[in-house]
């Protein structure tokens, strides 16, 4: 398929050459910094050697084919991997200076850290307070008045408040897919992370639940540092300020966004962004 | 012929066979069910449920047998939930994929069709033949024994259903793996598992063989759990089997309550899962 110039070009170490990422110490702007990063799934190596940052309230996209390894790539951010016996990364990824991939780290405190929205929308079985409720309770002890305005908060950020502001107490369960989304960027902002990993959040959505998210992630980028994969080309561009492409386990090519889609570097990137693979 | 033809007459003789079958299973279930209200009905007065068992040729109810087995089988609930719960818990969220943990499902399965009366037969040499003499509090563990093994595998077999998106979805909000199990899988599971516990509940309420080995049977009101205590089903396989007509009537409403009894339990349980499969 490819002709062999092109894979020679695919091992070639792009981002390494990038200063910011050589450099093991935190610049400034960078919330994260994730540097020779391997994945195995038993021995199968999805990920090889990734490196490249995540700056702060910023978001950062990640593009690519199926299986290429970026929602794997997510899931090393905040060890949720970790659920799963055989499952394993090495290499380092540096947040706020810290190695979160060292052992021995406190896994609930860093996922507290760094929250996550999957693909599916995924409602815990409880009425739509609780939903929130939830993830504020394990860390914080609050008076019901203070739990009452975190969540309408929290709703609020996530633009769910005026559709659920009177059936707080029914199943989460019973919203539609795109609200049941928003519930859960609801939940996973109401605990105050620092970073949040979007995993897909609007696939699974219509399209204009799809816009509500997509506005939504503008909005939060104020506040947070903000990664999130993504099969929509479209989404990536409108969204994001930096964009990583990943194919077969490596990073090919990682810059600002306009670039990616402008003048990307590598011939593959432009291969997939104009739609002639992947 | 042509092959629709054909096809026509395969599928008419076939559906006319399950027909037939389904027709052969339950005549014998409506026939028992027919014959239990028929000799039954008679014996539910109020007297069955406020009398003693009596002695043969006088006046009696069941009221003795009916605390007995409302006590044991409550007893055994009690013992047997919690265990079953926490084993099924472990075999579905600590253990998957473990070689341990597929040894004791192993176990588990072979326990759960176990023979009832070899259960009786061990909790009589474990407990009867130790302490010297028949008592509800052996009865109790012979039954709980056997509620064990159906909701150790109906707990793990309801918290496999959870989608792991969901334990996902717990795990990174910073909870700790217990707080995902309780507050989380089972609550997502907590209708299949109950509806487990009162299937487990429904077996035990009929079983014979085990009490007759541990409670053995008391013809007088006891409360007292270090002794032998009167149970429904013995008593009416006793009253069953002798010669006195007023005894086999009482032995024929014993029948129908545990009949109706179960019958109430399994339309709950029904009820209660097909609720949860509509909520879902």
């Amino acid at each position: 398929m490819s002709p062999p110039q092109a894979s020679a070009r695919l091992a070639m170490p792009v981002v390494p050459s990038d200063p910011d990422v050589r450099d093991p110490q935190l610049v400034p702007g960078q919330k994260a910094v994730i540097r020779n990063v391997d994945f195995f799934y038993d021995t199968f190596r999805a990920l090889k050697n990734i490196s490249l940052p995540l700056h702060d309230k910023r978001v950062t996209a990640f593009i690519g084919p199926s299986g290429c390894g970026k929602s794997t790539l997510l899931r090393i951010l905040n060890r949720i991997y970790e659920l799963y016996p055989g499952q394993r990364a090495t290499g380092e990824v540096l947040v706020d200076g810290e190695n979160i991939l060292a052992p021995g780290l406190d896994l609930n405190l860093l996922r507290a850290k760094i929250g996550m929205v999957f693909q599916k929308p995924t409602p815990f079985p409880m009425s739509i307070y609780d939903n929130i409720a939830f993830g504020i309770r394990l860390y914080e002890r609050l008076t019901r008045p203070e739990l009452d305005d975190r969540i309408e908060a929290a709703l609020r950020r996530a633009a769910l408040w005026d559709e659920v502001k009177d059936k707080l107490r029914q199943s989460g369960l019973g919203l539609s897919g795109g609200q049941q989304q928003r519930l859960c960027i609801a939940r996973a902002v109401a605990v105050e992370p620092e970073i949040l990993l979007l995993d897909e959040p609007a696939s699974a959505l219509d399209p204009l639940s799809t816009q509500r998210i997509e506005e939504l992630i503008a909005e939060l980028k104020d506040d947070y540092c903000i990664a999130i994969v993504t099969h929509n080309m479209q989404q990536a561009a409108r969204s994001s300020d930096y964009t990583a492409f990943m194919y077969l386990g490596e990073l090919i090519e990682f810059d600002e966004t306009e670039r990616i889609f402008t003048h990307p570097k590598q011939k593959q990137t432009e291969d997939y962004i104009t739609g002639r693979f992947g | 012929m042509s092959i629709y033809t054909r096809r026509r007459i395969a599928n008419g003789v076939v559906m006319s066979l399950s027909v037939a079958a389904t027709a052969f299973g339950l005549l014998w279930l409506v026939l028992v069910l027919w014959t239990l209200l028929e000799n039954g009905i008679a014996a539910i007065t109020p007297a069955l449920f406020s009398q003693m068992t009596p002695p043969p040729g006088s006046a009696g109810g069941l009221l003795n047998a009916i605390f007995g087995s409302v006590v044991m089988t409550l007893i055994a609930t009690l013992v047997g939930t919690p265990t079953g719960i926490l084993a099924g818990t472990f075999l579905a969220e600590y253990s998957r994929g473990s070689r341990f943990g597929e040894v004791v499902r192993f176990i588990n399965d072979i326990l759960l069709s176990a023979p009832s009366i070899i259960v009786g037969l061990f909790v009589y040499e474990l407990m009867v033949v130790r302490m010297g003499h028949f008592s509800a509090w052996a009865g109790s563990m012979a039954l709980a024994i056997i509620v064990i093994p159906v909701v150790v595998r109906t707990t793990e077999d309801m918290l496999n259903l959870v989608p792991n998106a969901l334990r996902e979805a717990a795990a990174a909000l910073g909870s700790p793996k217990w707080k995902v199990i309780v507050m989380v899988s089972y609550r997502a599971a907590i209708q299949g598992m109950v509806t487990g516990v009162m299937l487990a509940v429904a077996r035990i309420a009929g079983e014979t063989a085990p009490l007759l080995f541990t409670a053995l049977n008391n013809q007088f009101w006891s409360t007292n759990l270090d002794a032998p205590m009167a149970n429904l089903p013995v008593v009416i396989f006793q009253f069953a089997m002798s010669p006195y007509a007023d005894w086999q009537v009482l032995a024929w409403g014993g029948a129908l309550l545990i009949t109706l009894t179960v019958l109430c339990l399994n339309i709950g349980a029904r009820a209660l899962a097909s609720w949860s499969t509509f909520k879902q």
